[in-house]
Order: structure tokens, then sequence, then C-alpha cells
């Protein structure tokens, strides 16, 4: 999610100098319609509706299409905001100006929490709640709740349990995409002794750690664990996390496994280590999520043929998903943002959206049928059989002085940790009087 | 300029102290030649408004916030700035800052005054003041940028790895195989013995010896390495170093199968009660034999010459080099601007001091330490307080220059500063207490700087 802090602050001041000038041009309140949106038949003609999430590009135009069809379904105009990289900073001055989107985006479900906290949130009301029942496992309907009223629903997925290879270097060192721990420790091995560096890190950037710590964990402890340790309801002393550590131990510790030794992996950021993998062809796997494509594909590997990859394989007892995602909240109490909630969050908007690239559904009803390529239907694939034991991003749900700052929190001690593998016990500590910080 | 020197973030303190005391003090003392004490009053409030709402304001803000929590509700007395002292990471930015302050400053006034000196002497001296100046053009960010390439740790992209090993590599090269390594395990015949590879068992002669050989990187494989075979018992000591490794797998482990590759140009040494027996080299097939052995039992081993790594040149961005390393990019940007300083106060230094010393005989040395020094060293006391200060407010050049991974070692107080108050923990109250700490760390040396300029006024 966080490719660039320095775009990011680049992009956010942007974002905040725009949000001064244009806030208050957009919406007129929307008083009419009365009936809540069902079937297609245009009720909330002459109706408009503001929403703003961080999608630019493509990806916008994309979402545009969706929003079209929700046009088209019940009548009301919506237009897009675009709030760039920093959605905090753009929502901030706006709602402080009482002057919000209808429909907001929002990156990280603990926005979801804040914003509840600061009123700046209405509750999702009956129509859109059975929706969501009907389409999501509870856990995402948690996932979008705070003080136990619903407010968001996840309606787009990053799916974050995944390994990149390249497919040559495997066929060089004659070995399988792995489907378990063991089984990818000993292709590891074997590509090494192949001459190549299996993995690449991406040591610089401390997120892309979590999400493979969240993958061990997830598969190591299971999903009620992970739940305890997402809210810090159990320590990160609790042997649980011993294991998982001492897993990623196995392929961490070996100096052969690490392109560029340890020094050269810790001064490596995200994009760079996929570099490795695929342009500069030094190293054989990189462990991130689907986003890895775009950057694989800027490095001239083509996406399917050189550039491939494996679910990632089973550590413990389950197959580990593990999700980011976007969730969509209302922010004015109109009857045409809940109904776009609705839209949103139905089987019907899923399967339009579904149809365009460069998108994943968590909607457990949504067809991986319906995605146009093979790669993001055996995504969404993964998605549909995980089920009940699909999990959210655990650091985007702790708060960002542990999970989501440089330097500090378990990107640092995970960062600490991939330089000097030798003490969990150690690591265990750092991390539990970090989380202590932070969750007081 | 004064503004120019201390860069934006100051605590303006003396830039609002510097004229607005001094000239508005002066007339008091004598005579009133001024206007009235109303008309200065209705002139100085402009300023006055401006500075109280700019700086007053902020700093008595600043007080009371760190006073308070996170949330900004909750008041924690002096807890704040207890937490600056206990926790461990803060005490690293502090330590840096302590090496910034005592480093960066002497050594920027240092190279400033050698140019300085060294530029009266030559021909070309505006051109090249103009060079040493030019990085002050360059913006502190942008410098940590072209830095931060500087510092790369791959000799491909890294100027001063580049540098390191193109040295180093006049002088020795490594021919050998980096990184290959035995297989570990037991089945392995040979094993690891620091860096060193020695067959398990004792060879006789008439036994071959097989010494497999793997993560060889393909690239540095030579290109006329032939097929491995599988050596013949013969009468002498003799073997065959090979590349363990069927490509697109397959070959069986520690036997020489059809497609695998020899290793040529091994060094291989015969062992005998830790005295090298002889060495050999192995051929093109990767085979070795020793010539003219007595009989007896050897440990064969390829000593860790083999397997010497290109020498990489210095991790510049790693967790013990980052500080030094970042101290250099701030002193490319500011040894030009000690240098013009210096050298203005180098053409005031009346010439007939230098002119007597010399006709009393003596040395250049001399000159410099006796006469030149002293005469300058209001100006080197200019300079060296400026860098002073802005060493400890130095906030970019860590921020870019230093990975993330090793953000926390290279963490400074200003940095730590942002990070704590927006940078995701969003701990405005300790935050606040950081910036009133650097704000007592620098007022010293502001009043420093206050009181010169009063002396030089009057």
């Amino acid at each position: 999610m966080r490719r660039s802090r320095a775009a990011a602050i680049l992009a956010g001041l942007a974002v905040a100098v725009a949000a001064c000038g244009n806030a208050p041009t957009t919406t007129e309140p929307t008083a009419s319609g009365s009936a809540p949106a069902t079937g297609g038949d245009k009720t909330l003609e002459g109706v408009t509706l503001e929403v703003a999430a961080k999608w630019t590009g493509a990806e916008q135009k994309n979402f545009e299409q969706v929003l079209k069809a929700f046009t088209d379904k019940t009548g009301a105009k919506v237009t897009y905001a675009s709030t760039g990289e920093d959605t905090g900073a753009y929502l901030g001055p706006r709602i402080q100006g009482g002057n919000p989107p209808d429909v907001a985006i929002l990156p990280q479900p603990g926005l979801v929490q804040q914003y509840a906290d600061q009123d700046a949130l209405k509750p999702l009301n009956d129509a859109v709640i059975k929706e969501i029942d009907t389409n999501y496992t509870p856990y995402w309907k948690e996932l979008g709740s705070a003080d136990d009223k619903v407010y968001g629903v996840l309606i787009k997925a990053a799916h974050k349990s995944l390994v990149w290879y390249r497919s040559q270097a495997f066929e060089d060192a004659g070995v399988q995409a792995p489907t378990n721990w063991d089984e990818l420790v000993k292709a590891a091995q074997t590509v090494a002794d192949s001459g190549t560096p299996p993995f690449s890190f991406c040591g610089a950037s401390g997120w892309t750690l979590t999400d493979l710590f969240e993958n061990v964990y997830l598969s190591t402890a299971g999903p009620e664990n992970y739940d305890k340790l997402s809210k810090h309801e159990i320590p990160w002393t609790d042997p649980t996390v011993a294991t998982a550590l001492e897993k990623i131990q196995q392929i961490v510790s070996k100096k052969e496994f690490l392109v560029d030794g340890v020094s050269g992996t810790m001064q490596t950021d995200f994009p760079t280590c996929v570099s490795k993998v695929y342009g500069t062809k030094k190293a054989a796997m990189v462990i991130e999520a689907d986003f890895v494509a775009v950057e694989a594909d800027q490095s001239g590997a083509k996406v399917g043929e050189e550039a491939k990859y494996f679910p990632f394989p089973k550590v413990g007892d389950t197959a580990p998903v593990v999700l980011g995602g976007d969730v969509a909240v209302a922010m004015k109490d109109s009857p045409g943002a809940m109904a776009l909630l609705q839209f949103l969050a139905s089987k019907e908007g899923g399967e339009v959206w579904a149809k365009l690239p460069g998108y994943l559904s968590p909607n457990k009803n949504v067809s991986p049928d319906n995605y146009p390529d093979e790669l993001t239907k055996q995504l969404g694939q993964t998605i549909v059989s995980a089920g009940d034991t699909v999990r959210y991003d655990m650091s985007d749900l702790a708060p960002s002085a542990f999970g989501g700052t440089d330097g500090k929190g378990e990107w640092k001690v995970l960062q600490d940790f991939l330089r000097d593998p030798t003490d969990v016990k150690g690591a265990q500590e750092a991390l539990e009087a970090e989380a202590k910080k932070a969750w007081k | 300029m004064t503004e120019r020197l201390d860069g934006p973030q100051d605590p303006p303190a003396d830039v609002a102290g510097g004229p607005s005391t001094g000239p508005a003090e002066t007339p008091q003392r004598k005579r009133r030649l001024g206007p009235s004490p109303a008309v200065a009053i209705a002139f100085l409030l402009p300023a006055a408004l401006l500075l109280g709402i700019w700086v007053i304001y902020p700093i008595v803000y600043s007080v009371f916030r760190s006073l308070f929590d996170a949330t900004g509700t909750g008041f924690v007395g002096l807890g704040n700035y207890t937490t600056i002292f206990s926790d461990a990471g803060t005490l690293t930015t502090i330590r840096n800052n302590l090496i910034w302050v005592v480093v960066a400053p002497i050594v920027v006034t240092t190279i400033g005054l050698i140019f300085a000196v060294l530029t009266e002497r030559i021909r070309w001296a505006t051109a090249f003041k103009l060079i040493v100046f030019m990085p002050m053009a360059v913006s502190l960010m942008a410098a940590g940028v072209i830095f931060r390439l500087v510092y790369e740790e791959s000799p491909d992209k890294g100027l001063a790895n580049a540098v390191l090993t193109t040295v180093h590599d006049t002088f020795s090269s490594s021919q050998g195989y980096p990184e290959a390594r035995p297989r570990g395990g037991d089945q392995s015949p040979v094993a690891d013995q620091g860096g060193a590879v020695v067959t398990k068992q004792p060879a006789q002669a008439g036994q071959p010896v097989l010494v497999p050989i793997v993560g060889v990187k393909p690239e540095l494989l030579p290109g006329d390495a032939q097929p491995a075979k599988a050596p013949a018992a013969g009468d002498g000591l003799s073997g065959t170093v090979w590349f363990d490794f069927t490509p697109g797998g397959g070959g069986t482990n520690n036997a020489v199968d059809g497609a695998e590759k020899g290793l040529p140009g091994m060094t291989v040494e015969a062992v005998r009660d830790g005295q090298v027996a002889a060495t050999a080299t192995t051929a093109e097939d990767g085979s070795f034999s020793f010539a003219g052995l007595p009989a007896g039992s050897y440990v064969v081993r390829l000593p860790a010459s083999n397997f010497e790594a290109a020498y990489g040149g210095l991790s510049w961005l790693g967790p013990t080099l980052i500080t030094p390393a970042i101290i250099g990019a701030f002193v490319w940007v500011w040894a030009g601007f000690a240098m013009v300083l210096i050298a203005a106060g180098l053409a005031a230094i009346p010439r007939d001091a230098l002119e007597a010393a010399r006709i009393d005989g003596a040395t250049e040395w001399q000159v410099f330490r006796r006469i030149t020094v002293p005469l300058l060293s209001p100006v080197l006391l200019v300079v060296f307080v400026t860098m002073i200060i802005n060493t400890l407010k130095v906030f970019d050049l860590v921020f870019i220059i230093a990975p993330a991974s090793v953000q926390p070692q290279a963490n400074v107080v200003a940095l730590e500063m942002w990070r704590v108050s927006f940078g995701g923990g969003n701990n405005q109250g300790l935050g606040s207490a950081l910036a009133i700490f650097l704000l007592i760390l620098v007022l010293p040396f502001m009043i420093m700087n206050i009181r010169r300029f009063r002396r030089e006024d009057t």
C-alpha cells in the first residue's frame, strides 16, 4: 500500500493545496429522493452524489464505469473526487468544514473507527446491512464496524498472500512451485545451489516484512489468534509468535538465500526488490501482493509467462489469505449515499466492477468467472475458497505508530530481525514493548 | 544573507533579536533624535504583531502543548520530557546529534579554511571558489537524493563504492568463485572450514577425490569450462572439482553427471599434518592431480582464496557508517559557504602584519598559525556557530539519505520530532517536548550570535 513515503508526502501536500482550492464547489445538499433505491426504477432521479476515493488514472476510469452503472439503474448523478494518496489529509479539512463527500472510500479500516469517533460517519441502514450479510463473511462486517454499529463495506481487495517467482530461475534449478512451507525452504535451497539467490526481500520497506509475518502467523497460529494479536489481546511474547518467527528464520538466516546479502537487502525498498527478480534477474522470488504485477511489467517481464506466482504456501494448518483493501463509508445521511453503498456491496455492483481489469472483490457471491484474465480468476478463487479464514492486513489494523511508520514499531523490529535473525525472543520482547507503547 | 544561512525553519530569534533590539535601544541612551514613542510603537507594531503570531505564540503554545499527552486533553506534566530521556530510540537521536555537533562544524570550518587559504594563491581562484560554492545552490533535499545515489551499495550505481573498488582492484583482483560453497548435509564428501573447503575423509593416492561445489553464479562460470568427468583411479593423488548442479535439475547429488561442468582454475592443496605438501590447479574439466607426492593420506583442501568475493566497497548506508556518510554530504553542501566567508575575512586581514612576520623570518606555517588564524578568529567563530545551529536542526539530509531500515540508527532530534508528531505516531505532545528540547539546545548559540551582532554594531 505504501509504496513510497516521499512520494506520498508530496502527493499529500499537493492534495492539501488542492483541497483548500476546490472544497466548496462540488456538492449540493441532497434532500430529495425518499424511497430506498431498489430495482431499476430510477427512483433517485435528480439526486446528485459525490464520492471520494484515492484512485486515479485507469483505476478511476474503471470505478467511474461502476458509478455509471449505478446511475443507469437509479437515475442518481454521481461525481467522483480523487483524494490523492493521503485520504486523511483530504477528508480531514472537509469534515471540519462541514462539507464531506456523500460517500468516501477509505484505504484502511482503522480510519472507520477514527472517523466514527469524530461522528463523521453515518451508520448504514438496514437495506445495506442486509446486503452485507448476504454477500460477506461476518469478519468483513465487523471490520467495517465501530462501537457495535456498521459503518462501512469493504468493496475492493488487494491480495497479499502471494509469492512471485521468475519462471526461468525455477526451470534452471528444476524446481516446481511449492505448496507448503517445507517445500518452499527446500526449493529455495535448490535454487540457491543452482547459483541464483532465491529471495529478494524488500528490507527497507517495513510493510513488506509485516506482510510476510502476517501470512506465516495466520497460517501457523490460525485466524482466532490472528484476530487476538491484531487487537493486542494476546502479547507478542506469545509462543505462537515465536513459532512464526522461527519459520521466517528458516528462509532469512541463510546467507545464500538473500540476494546482495543482508546489507544489500536492508537497503532495498519495495519496487527495487521486484526489479531484482524481473529486471536485473539476480534473484528468483519476491514475497508480496498482487500489485507486484505492475512492477514486474515495468521491469519488462510478461506477467503469466516470465512473472508467475504461487499462493503463499501453507506453513501450519491454515492456507493463509491476507487481504488489504478499501472500505466505503457514508459521510452524509442521504438515501442516495445508502443506495450507492448498497449497490457497491451487492453481487450486481461487484460483477460490473469485476469485469474490468485491476479489481478483486471480497464479495463471496461475485463469481471469479467474471474476472477478465486468468490470473485474477485464480486470485479470486483463493479468496472464495478461503471463506471464513480470510483476514485483513494486521499492520493496517494496528495504530500507525506500531504498524505504519518507518523506523518505528513492528517495521523496525522486523527489520532488526531480518538483519540478525538469531534472536527470536529478543525480537518478541521488542515487539511487545513497541506494542505496549502504541496501544496504551 | 543571515536568513539564507540560518535556513527557513529556525526559531527566528536572531532575526528578531538582531535588528529590533539593537537599533531600538541605541537611540534611547543618547538624547532623543528619533521619533516620539507613539510613532515608534506605530512603526514597530506590524513587525511585533507578525513576530507575535509567527514566533512568540508558537513557542508559548509548544511549551503548553508539551505538557499534554497525545490526545491533547490529558495533562502529563513533565512526562513527555521524561520520555525523551528514557526512550532508547530518542536517546540514539540525542547521541547522533551530539556526534553531528562535534564533528560537522569542525570539519566544515577546517575545510573552508584550507580552501580559503589555498585559493588565495592559485590562479583560477574565482573559478575554483565558484565550483566549491556551487552545492549551496542545490537544495538540501536534492543534495540528499544525489548522495543517496553516491552511497549506493552496488559499485555499478554508487559513485563512492565505484571509486573504492576501482582503487582496490588496481592492486588486487579476485579470480575465484565467490559465494560458491559445498552442499550442506551429511552426504557431501566435503565441508566448509573457515571459508576453505576440505575433504571430510583423508584421501589416499589411487583413490580419486570428489569435490562437489554448488551455488556457483552462472555468470562466473568460465566460458572454457568443460563437462566434468568422473575421475579414473590413477597412481597419484587426483580428483575433480565440479559444479554439482545439473541445469534444469535431475542430477544425482555428489556424483559427476553428464551435464555438470568442471570448475577450472581452482587452487587445490594436499595437506598433511597441517602442512601444505603440494599444490595443484584444476584443468578445464575440473580435474587435478598432484605429481610426485609421497604416499600416505592427505586432506585435500580448496583454500578460501578460491571463494573470495570481489571487493564490493563499503556499506555506506548500513547502520555503522550512516551518520558519517550523511555528515559527508553535509560537508559537501556547506564547505563552499564556509570558504567564501573565510576568504572574505582573509581579504580583510592587514597585509602588513603578514609581511612583518615574514620579514622577521617566520615560516609560512608559523605565519598561518600565529598570524592568519588569530586574525581570522572572529570569522571562524561566525562560521562555526552557524554550522552548530545548522547541524542541530539537520533534518532533510537524514530523512532522504538513510534508507528506512537504518533510519533508527541515523535519526536526529529534528527528524524524530517530525516523526512522532506527524509521521504516524501523531503524538504532538511528545513532538512539542522535542521541539522545546531542540530550542533549548539552539538557544545558547543564538544568544552568542546576537551578542556578537550587538558588539559589532556598537
